[in-house]
């Protein structure tokens, strides 16, 4: 009997501190913060807060607080959070979402409680076509965009084939398919592998030896993306067959790529290195607050979504209530991005340009992504036509 | 000297109680989630009372429970997405799915004892699982969005939470007076007979297995109906829902509560979730502190939660 | 050609891994009656140790002898400790505690070591492809591991058949209680023997860490299988073990690289290479449940009863 008193004690403690006033910006994150790729989570988290000490930790004079939550990078955990942060925690805005899985799952959840939802990293074609939503912003970009651009820059070098490998779920076939939507070669193969699970890519690698193909592309964040790295760099192929890539090789997995990663080009809307003041500053104070690590385009993406539910809230001078308000001034992007200014298209997905980023070293032996040119300008989705929204 | 029968007794009135005037309390307070919240619950209980009917009655130790929880969402899920939005067609199809997988796969399975039971039910919820990962039509891995609830054509409004949230509280008392009257009719005295003792049974003259299939199919079949509400509660149905971790979770909840009574997965269902939900807000590391507890559950406390009750109320 | 022959070896390498984490099982499981669920977080140990005392010492060869070591240890101290006290009892109680452990060390690892897992880099001399057969080649580290285990398997046979504990492991699993009347200290048998299963879940998981991962949770996935081949080959047999452990890997590894193209001529690619590994894996399970339907006790059991 005591248990079950002490039960309903802290049962009624823990709902009462649910009882929310009006005074404060409340923000839910949700990233992955569990796991191989809880270093994603933490540099979106790490760089979400260098924003909110930017912005003094206020915004329109209310302080701001931030509610993270792990999705364990599975969609029914995340869109569990994403319930809990909208109807127990009761959000204002809700941000985010590495992985397209978890977003689609989630997006139901956001949308029909009219929250305003920031996707800073996490683009399924779905989003940007017919399940868009008023609702719904991206600071990143649509997941084919990126894989686009490499498929020009493989055109403008005179590749002529190429073996295409990716993880077999959203985001994946978006990634192969935006190459194929580009790329003017032969494609002499599309192999998908299991998602995250499968970390042993030996068989895709000796089929992609056996196709004959000229090229591979891979897209294989975090982990993944050290593991193909790494065993491709094993298997020989490297004179052979050279390696185009998306979202494989960033700051976080660098470190472990090491030199396997040197003259692996990849596409990118924001590189660290690209000018402007807020980019710099963004690199130096990350760099300063911590030590030890460099931000990544997971990090400039929560950064610039900090940025714009800011505008937005600066607009209605704190007042959250005002959601239609907010979201007419968060269609503007009306805000310093560090990757230079964007506009949105119809579908609240960037219209932005793309670069080409390589590893070089310096003379002190360390490894850093650099821009090497820009492939293409306002570049923009091409799922726009199928959102209804105008 | 309080007998046994009165504290269980005070604690399951105090439960249902509690679970019927809960909408009333989210009313007052303002608090949505708790009600969403302890619609979750209600649903695992329900899953939670049909394993207790085949384990703590029967003594059949599945491991693949939590696959009719998938079989009732997916029914549910897949018919949705075919643009087949009617509860009436949905409901009983998730129903017969879980009953026709529950006759295939007791069939199979009740031919073995013991850890090869445990083992051959996992083998055959896993294979479920597996299948649903393979179904690219409806989503694989990254499951399926259930865009509208069930329709029941304006008997009830699924979209509303409390309606739906009495819903399932009707299926699950509905559910437990169904099994007690299975389990104190002749039917199941057999059954629980065959638990305690197989071979005297058999010489009295009761086919063992077919009564065990039986009790498996109506486990199965209530489990797949707690699997059709989950689905609308979530909005959503994934293979991860099968995984047979979460069958171990069912089986907590049923251990936890005390297994082989009434209301004891019930009592397991509310605290191992509300437990679980409370420490998470405590702790990251709330599992460091579930774990041991499970361990002392089984050292120590048999019987559950309602065997300690029962305990307590000894003089 | 080359793919065939590289699959196979990337089969009977992971059979061989198997084979080390249910050697471990079924000794256990055999001779003390108990089902271990938290022998996947044994594995896990393992892997953790070695990249922590791999980065420590900088040697690969002596940080994985020394994870060795200290797995073998953590496995004694918890069978002495918490499972000991689980002897006898119903294999429900069996499951319901180690699930708890499970818990546990998920969340302990993720205290010590903090969640995002670690990474084990191979040494250079084991980073490079080895010619096999003229054309064709194969990762050193791969056929490493497949000696490794190999020579593992050899001495853990000859340790059974060939020594005096060997022949009272044996014993035990047929029959625990005429061990006991004997005279012999069962307890200490009983330590041993589930340090040595730890050890090989330990070794296992070491020996994968540089190809696949070291991260919280890890042991779940990979304990489902080896239950799996340890209900085929039989409770308590190490041969039966070995036979299910290699079959088991070749199934899932062939199937995964085979079928995607099978599936193709009639799916679409990505609807295949969904189905494909969904089918590989429903394989396995679909064997295990026919070969429990008409041998319930598995391919080679221990009990001759």
């Amino acid at each position: 009997m005591r248990f079950a008193f002490w039960l309903a004690g802290a049962a009624a403690l823990a709902w009462a501190n649910s009882a929310v006033a009006g005074d404060t910006i409340k923000i839910g994150f949700v990233s992955t913060f569990s796991g191989p790729t809880a270093v994603i989570g933490n540099d979106m988290r790490n760089s979400f807060e260098l924003a909110l000490d930017h912005l003094g930790r206020k915004m329109a004079g209310k302080p701001v607080e931030v509610i993270y939550e792990d999705d364990q990078q599975k969609p029914d955990v995340g869109k569990q959070k994403t319930e809990k942060l909208v109807q127990s925690d009761k959000v204002d805005f809700i941000a985010g979402y590495i992985w397209s899985n978890v977003l689609l799952a989630s997006l139901k959840t956001a949308v029909d409680s009219q929250t305003i939802l920031i996707s800073a990293n996490a683009g399924p074609s779905q989003l940007a076509g017919e399940l868009c939503s008023p609702y719904v912003f991206s600071t990143s970009w649509q997941n084919d965009q990126t894989p686009a651009a490499m498929g020009l820059y493989m055109n403008q070098k005179g590749v002529k084939s190429v073996f295409l490998i990716g993880p077999n779920y959203a985001a994946g076939k978006d990634m192969l398919a935006g190459v194929k939507s580009t790329f003017k070669g032969e494609i002499k193969g599309e192999e998908y592998t299991v998602w995250p699970s499968q970390l042993d890519f030996s068989a895709e690698l000796s089929k992609a030896r056996a196709s004959g193909a000229e090229s591979i592309f891979v897209f294989y964040p975090g982990a993944a993306g050290v593991q193909f790295l790494n065993q491709y760099a094993q298997s020989g192929l490297k004179q052979q067959m050279p390696l185009y890539t998306a979202f494989t090789i960033d700051e976080l997995s660098l470190p472990l790529q090491k030199d396997n990663a040197i003259g692996v080009p990849g596409a990118q809307e924001w590189v660290n290195d690209l000018p402007g003041e807020q980019n710099k500053r963004f690199v130096e104070d990350y760099r300063k607050k911590y030590p030890g690590l460099r931000p990544t385009y997971y990090g400039a993406q929560a950064y610039d979504a900090a940025q714009l539910i800011n505008s937005a809230v600066v607009a209605v001078g704190g007042d959250t209530s005002k959601k239609d308000a907010m979201k007419a001034e968060m269609e503007k992007a009306d805000f310093k991005s560090l990757r230079g200014s964007f506009r949105y298209g119809n579908n609240h997905i960037p219209v932005q340009n793309f670069y080409l980023q390589d590893v070089v070293k310096d003379a002190s032996g360390d490894l850093s992504l650099k821009t090497v040119a820009t492939i293409v300008k306002d570049d923009q989705d091409r799922f726009h036509d199928k959102c209804p929204m105008k | 000297m309080k007998s046994v029968r009165n504290v269980r007794g005070v604690v399951s009135a105090l439960l249902v109680a509690g679970l019927v005037l809960l909408p009333l309390y989210s009313h007052l307070s303002g608090n949505v989630f708790v009600l969403t919240m302890f619609t979750r619950i209600v649903i695992m209980a329900l899953a939670a009372a049909s394993l207790n009917l085949i384990m703590g009655y029967g003594g059949m130790m599945s491991f693949g429970h939590a696959a009719y929880l998938g079989i009732g969402g997916y029914a549910v899920g897949m018919l949705a997405q075919e643009g087949i939005g009617s509860g009436f067609i949905q409901f009983p199809v998730a129903l017969a799915a879980s009953a026709v997988f529950a006759l295939v796969i007791g069939a199979l399975s009740l031919r073995t004892r013991g850890v090869y039971f445990i083992m051959i039910t996992l083998a055959f919820a896993q294979m479920a699982y597996y299948v649903a990962s393979g179904l690219a039509r409806y989503g694989g891995d990254d499951g399926l969005t259930i865009n509208t609830r069930s329709d029941f054509a304006g008997l009830v409004n699924l979209s509303n939470r409390v309606q739906f949230y009495y819903l399932c509280l009707v299926c699950l008392l509905l559910v437990l007076v169904l099994i007690w009257r299975i389990v104190n009719s002749r039917f199941g005295l057999v059954v629980q007979g065959l638990r305690s003792n197989e071979q005297r049974m058999q010489a009295i003259g009761f086919p063992a297995t077919r009564y065990r299939l039986v009790c498996f199919v109506i486990a199965g079949t209530m489990c797949g109906l707690a699997g059709a509400l989950l689905a609308n509660n979530t909005d959503f149905v994934s293979p991860a829902v099968m995984y047979w971790t979460r069958s171990g979770d069912l089986m907590v909840m049923v251990i936890l509560g005390g297994m082989g009574t009434l209301f004891g997965p019930v009592l397991g269902a509310v605290v191992y979730l509300v437990l679980e939900e409370l420490l998470s807000r405590v702790t990251e590391y709330w599992a460091i502190i579930m774990g041991p507890l499970l361990l002392m559950i089984v050292l120590f406390g048999r019987g559950g939660i309602m065997g300690l009750l029962g305990r307590f109320s000894r003089g | 050609m080359l793919l065939l022959v590289e699959q196979i070896l990337n089969g009977l390498q992971f059979g061989l891994l198997l084979f080390l984490l249910a050697a471990g099982l079924t000794l256990v499981f055999g001779i003390m009656d108990l089902v271990n669920l938290a022998h996947g977080s044994l594995y896990m140990m393992g892997a953790y140790f070695a990249a922590t005392f791999v980065a420590w010492t900088g040697s690969f060869v002596l940080g994985a002898v020394l994870a060795l070591a200290a797995t073998l240890l953590l496995g004694m101290v918890l069978e002495f400790t918490t499972l000991r006290h689980l002897y006898g009892r119903d294999h429900l109680d069996h499951v319901l505690a180690t699930f708890g452990l499970i818990l546990f060390f998920n969340e302990a690892v993720r205290l010590i070591w903090g969640p995002a897992g670690l990474a084990l880099p191979l040494p250079p001399w084991l980073s490079v492809p080895v010619q096999i057969l003229p054309g064709i080649y194969y990762p050193a580290y791969r056929l490493a591991i497949i000696v490794v285990a190999l020579l593992v398997a050899l001495l853990l046979y000859l340790g059974v058949m060939r020594t005096r504990i060997g022949m009272l492991i044996r014993a035990g699993a047929s029959n625990r209680e005429m061990i006991g009347a004997l005279g012999i200290n069962i307890k200490l048998l009983y330590t041993l023997v589930f340090g040595l299963g730890a050890a090989l879940a330990g070794l296992a998981g070491l020996m994968q860490a540089p190809i696949l991962t070291v991260q919280i949770g890890m042991g779940e996935n990979i304990l489902i299988l080896a239950f799996v081949v340890i209900v085929i080959g039989g409770i308590g047999s190490i041969r039966g073990a070995f036979l299910a452990a290699i079959f088991v890997g070749l199934i899932d590894t062939l199937g995964r690289a085979f079928l995607p193209n099978l599936l193709r001529q009639v799916l679409s690619s990505a609807s295949a290479s969904t189905a494909a590994p969904a089918l590989s894996s429903m394989l396995i399970y679909l064997l295990m449940a026919m070969v429990l339907v008409v041998r319930p006790e598995g391919l080679f059991p221990a009990n001759r009863r």
